[in-house]
């Protein structure tokens, strides 16, 4: 997947002070906000690509065979499946994955 | 060649921001960077998109960016540019995302004098009809009849007395080069709008509708639905200024039910049936005179 991922072992004390910072740096995930999880079934699949332009995230990766979900930033909002024609893509509550 | 989803970039430029599930600002920030790029300077007054775009120390905005004054957006875009031709630099995309506070209230007389001296940039308006940011109040393009924290919803007024302000008109009265507007509804059509922009050699403006489901009580997942609906049913509309004329570029033959696309959102609740017909004979004013005076 090509996506950035969380750097999640820093410390406050090693971040420099000040009013700029370097940019496009990630230190949390944002996977906490989600309740129901896309689950994308690549059977039925076309790879239309909406969900992936739809993402108000980002977070549908379409470089590789199949497409994927980056659960650290998917927040479950949902709007892939209304977007998604072929109803691959269901929602699932996360206690039940 | 046509910008979609096949032809435009897998990179996200703004990615692991912390806004709401469902957000049509950060969608329509997301997909403007992609079409602009890692040479994009971006600058974002506070709104909602500094809030979840810059929490000290997750930066998820991949290109250089900066917070300037609320008043301040275009003033600043102005100084980058400044900054950017003494330093030399080639080939980048200074570009503005300012909501509908930040550009038709707090942020005109910034923005109409960077289109007086008709620098290059694009300046975006992200428009959700209201200060989210700030917990929902009214903002001068606020429609008729929604409720906000100071257009609250009573027995008699049922929420915001005033109509939206028609920001694009007043762009275009400058003389911008390019000007368009554009829904997060119809995605596509932003990507070529903004592609139009970044190619516009002087001053371009983007009001781009985002449903806020927040503000305006929907589900997070019908964004996308709502922002195509507001268009559909004639209450937002897609048009381009360019070369001193207006051009509609959706003349929908029919109007999808505005009324159900009202009352599809909790924020016009208390609408009743003479708020409906004044939002409808507004409506088909606009239609009328937009349908008379600019070319389809």
């Amino acid at each position: 997947m090509e996506r950035p991922k969380a750097d999640l072992s820093y410390v406050v004390e090693a971040l420099p002070l000040g009013p700029a910072f370097e940019t496009g740096q990630l230190h949390d995930v944002s996977s906490g906000m989600r309740t129901f999880r896309p689950v994308i079934d690549t059977e039925k699949c076309v790879k239309c690509l909406r969900c992936f332009l739809v993402c108000p995230d980002g977070a549908i990766d379409k470089s590789g065979e199949t497409l994927e979900i980056d659960y650290d930033y998917c927040k479950g909002c949902g709007v892939c499946r209304r977007a998604c024609k072929p109803g691959a893509i269901s929602m699932v509550k996360e206690a039940e994955v | 060649m046509a910008l979609n989803a096949k032809t435009i970039t897998n990179q996200e430029l703004f990615y692991g921001h912390k806004a709401c599930p469902g957000c049509g600002a950060a969608l329509a920030i997301r997909l403007a960077l992609k079409v602009l790029g890692e040479r994009a300077i971006v600058v974002i007054p506070p709104n909602c998109m500094s809030t979840v775009g810059y929490i000290y120390p997750h930066m998820p905005v991949f290109v250089n960016s900066v917070i300037p004054p609320f008043a301040g957006t275009a003033a600043v875009m102005s100084g980058i540019l400044a900054g950017a031709e003494a330093q030399g630099l080639k080939n980048y995309h200074v570009v503005g995302f300012a909501g509908d506070g930040g550009t038709a209230d707090i942020g005109l007389q910034a923005l109409s004098g960077m289109i007086d001296r008709n620098d290059r940039a694009i300046f975006i308006c992200y428009d959700n009809e209201a200060y989210m940011n700030t917990g929902v109040q009214k903002s001068s393009l606020t429609p008729y009849g929604m409720k906000t924290t100071n257009t609250p919803a009573g027995k008699r007024i049922h929420g915001s007395q005033t109509s939206k302000k028609r920001m694009f008109e007043i762009v275009a009265a400058h003389g911008i080069p390019y000007a368009a507007t554009a829904s997060v509804g119809y995605p596509e059509d932003f990507l070529a709008k903004v592609e139009k922009a970044m190619n516009t050699d002087g001053t371009s403006y983007i009001h781009v509708m985002a449903p806020c489901p927040t503000g305006w009580g929907t589900e997070s997942d019908v964004t996308v639905d709502i922002g195509k609906e507001a268009v559909d049913c004639g209450l937002w509309y897609l048009a381009e200024y360019e070369g001193g004329e207006f051009r509609l570029n959706r003349d929908p033959k029919e109007f999808s039910s505005a009324e159900a696309y009202l009352k599809a959102q909790s924020r016009f609740s208390a609408l009743d049936e003479n708020d409906f017909a004044r939002v409808l004979q507004e409506r088909d004013e606009a239609w009328a005179r937009m349908r008379r005076d600019w070319k389809k």
